[in-house]
């Protein structure tokens, strides 16, 4: 069973005093994210990413277009309880402390009051915050919020976890322990869809991603698959003498870096050999030779440049489903 | 997980009031009941001194006025910003991705500011009887009477709270502000009203009667001047204020839920 289906979901708002016209937030987006997945969301700010997410969770409503949620449609109350949710830069009530209001929380998303507690402890300590558990909310660095917000979506054990930005705001070791607990929730079987702007993170944590900009799909496509193309090119990195480049090298077409006493030279494949000829002939030391892959921002810089209507549903509809669901495709 | 029947609903509603209830604690509304003890000790004082045998009249009339405009104030500033402040904070966001419907988030935040309201009263009610003690040195039987208005004054509050939460399902916290204040002013003059609607013919009169049973009638809520010369207050007006009050803001609510159950939150 698909953990999100995204049937032509669509979102404009009517903008204009006098005059009201409407303004597309989100054109119909078909999407579907497979249970267990980590699923990435990528666009730029403005894209349509927050909107998507508001619109899953029924804090906006749809001008057109459905979804479902764990096979449940997206107002299905019994869908709530299944599902965890952080929004971008959050805010928590600042009067309480953190275990106050994991308590508050649990209690509405139902979690028994017997053990109600024990597991409010237990998700402060996962989250590094039980030394200042009892501190009051407007005390809390940015930082710190975030894990709160980490803390409360995952707190009631939900199936299906949306994290909007979740990276946002912090330091690079909240950043490594934010991408842990993403990987963990990955192991214990949840699907995680979450959105962001930081490509390293996708590609780090990301079965799957979804490229959106402008309120438009650009493309969806498998982490795997996208990182493991060929892009005709290799690069050599080896001791450079008296910090030069062989002219020899950059005859072959090859844009070189010198770095302290090492160089990195990209030349194209065919290049290979004769290449290995010159460093021989200079007689300088290699030290790797690998081929160039494509790499996440390759594939959503390409994405972004995609001209309106030209975008993976032009493919044909059944195409973009399948992509949608498999892989690669666009 | 709870079943999600009627008494989840309970539930929820009750820790979202609960919340509430706390956050205005915390917000230290309640130092409102410092500026009122000031004011009824200060005229408490000031009336023994001066007032020869309408002690009880005059504290009896400035104690439960006062009650009323703190409580209206209060119940007006924290109520426009109930739902309003959770919308610009992004608090709701979190709240309604639970299994938490939009109805049982503004029928919590109700009861959460009623709640408050009501132990505010409750602090208040005391002083104003602390001070009859004072300047009478005794209670009397007919002093029941100021129970009741205290009672009637927090109906009003109820239905303050209503409209509030009504105005604010929609519009912005200053707006909301000024729409419920307007009518607790319009509502204290409702029996007013009326009586221009009796003697007003024609379309006038259709528009006044409108108005007159449109706007809340704050005026058959305040029994305060008849409960300052001792007089009682008949049990049908306790019951029909009551039945009043009660259904009133239900309406209030019910608007507000039926506005915010459509409204999108940017």
């Amino acid at each position: 069973m698909a953990a999100i289906e995204i049937l032509d979901l669509e979102k404009s708002y009517l903008v204009g005093f006098w005059r009201k016209r409407p303004k597309l937030a989100l054109r119909p987006l078909r999407l579907t994210v497979e249970e267990g997945e980590v699923f990435g969301f990528l666009g730029p700010n403005g894209a349509g990413k927050t909107t998507t997410l508001k619109l899953l969770m029924g804090l906006v409503f749809p001008t057109a277009g459905s979804a479902r949620l764990l096979g449940f449609t997206m107002d299905d109350p019994r869908v709530k309880s299944q599902i965890g949710f952080l929004p971008e830069q959050p805010y928590f009530y600042d009067h309480l402390s953190a275990r106050e209001l994991l308590n508050y929380y649990g209690q509405l998303s139902g979690v028994p009051a017997k053990g109600r507690g024990a597991k409010v402890e237990q998700m402060l300590a996962r989250v590094g915050l039980s030394d200042s558990a009892g501190m009051q909310l407007r005390r809390f660095s940015k930082g710190m919020l975030q894990r709160v917000g980490l803390a409360q979506a995952i707190l009631h054990d939900p199936k299906l976890v949306f994290l909007d930005e979740p990276m946002s705001g912090l330091d690079p070791v909240g950043r490594r322990e934010v991408r842990d607990l993403i990987q963990q929730l990955r192991s214990e079987g949840k699907t995680v869809f979450f959105s962001t702007h930081i490509l390293s993170d996708a590609e780090a944590l990301c079965d799957r991603v979804a490229v959106i900009h402008q309120g438009e799909l650009r493309g969806v496509g498998a982490v795997a698959e996208l990182t493991s193309q060929r892009k005709g090119k290799i690069e050599i990195v080896f001791y450079a003498q008296a910090h030069r480049v062989p002219a020899a090298l950059i005859t072959l077409g090859a844009e070189a870096r010198v770095s302290g006493n090492m160089v990195n030279a990209v030349l194209p494949e065919e290049q290979q050999e004769a290449a290995l000829d010159v460093l021989r002939r200079e007689r300088l030391k290699l030290i790797s030779l690998t081929p160039v892959r494509s790499s996440l921002e390759d594939y959503y810089i390409q994405k972004l440049r995609t001209v309106e209507g030209q975008t993976g549903e032009s493919e044909g509809e059944e195409g973009q489903k399948e992509e949608s669901r498999k892989g690669v495709g666009v | 997980m709870k079943s999600d029947g009627f008494s989840a609903a309970n539930a929820r509603i009750g820790y979202i009031a609960f919340n509430t209830f706390r956050e205005a604690v915390r917000d230290r509304v309640l130092y409102n009941l410092i500026a009122f003890a000031v004011l009824l000790s200060g005229a408490a004082v000031l009336v023994g001194e001066i007032s020869i045998d309408i002690e009880r009249l005059v504290v009896v009339n400035l104690g439960l006025t006062a009650v009323s405009l703190f409580g209206v104030v209060v119940a007006i500033f924290i109520g426009i910003g109930l739902v309003s402040k959770e919308i610009d904070k992004r608090t709701l966001y979190t709240v309604l991705s639970r299994p938490v419907r939009r109805w049982e988030f503004v029928v919590g935040k109700f009861f959460g500011l009623t709640g408050t309201l009501v132990v505010n009263t409750f602090f208040m009610a005391l002083g104003v009887f602390l001070a009859l003690l004072y300047v009478a040195h005794k209670f009397d039987k007919m002093d029941l009477w100021v129970l009741i208005a205290l009672y009637f004054i927090v109906l009003q509050f109820l239905i303050v709270c209503a409209l509030a939460l009504f105005f604010s399902s929609f519009s912005t916290p200053l707006m909301s502000a000024v729409f419920t204040f307007a009518l607790f002013i319009i509502g204290n003059l409702a029996e007013d009203l009326r009586g221009v609607a009796e003697i007003t013919h024609g379309a006038g009169g259709w528009l006044a009667t409108a108005m007159a049973y449109l706007v809340p009638n704050f005026s058959a809520l305040n029994v305060i001047s008849q409960v300052a010369h001792g007089d009682p207050v008949p049990g049908r007006l306790i019951l029909y204020n009551s039945l009043y009050a009660g259904l009133y803001s239900t309406m209030a609510i019910s608007g507000a839920v039926l506005i915010f159950q459509r409204r999108n939150l940017k």
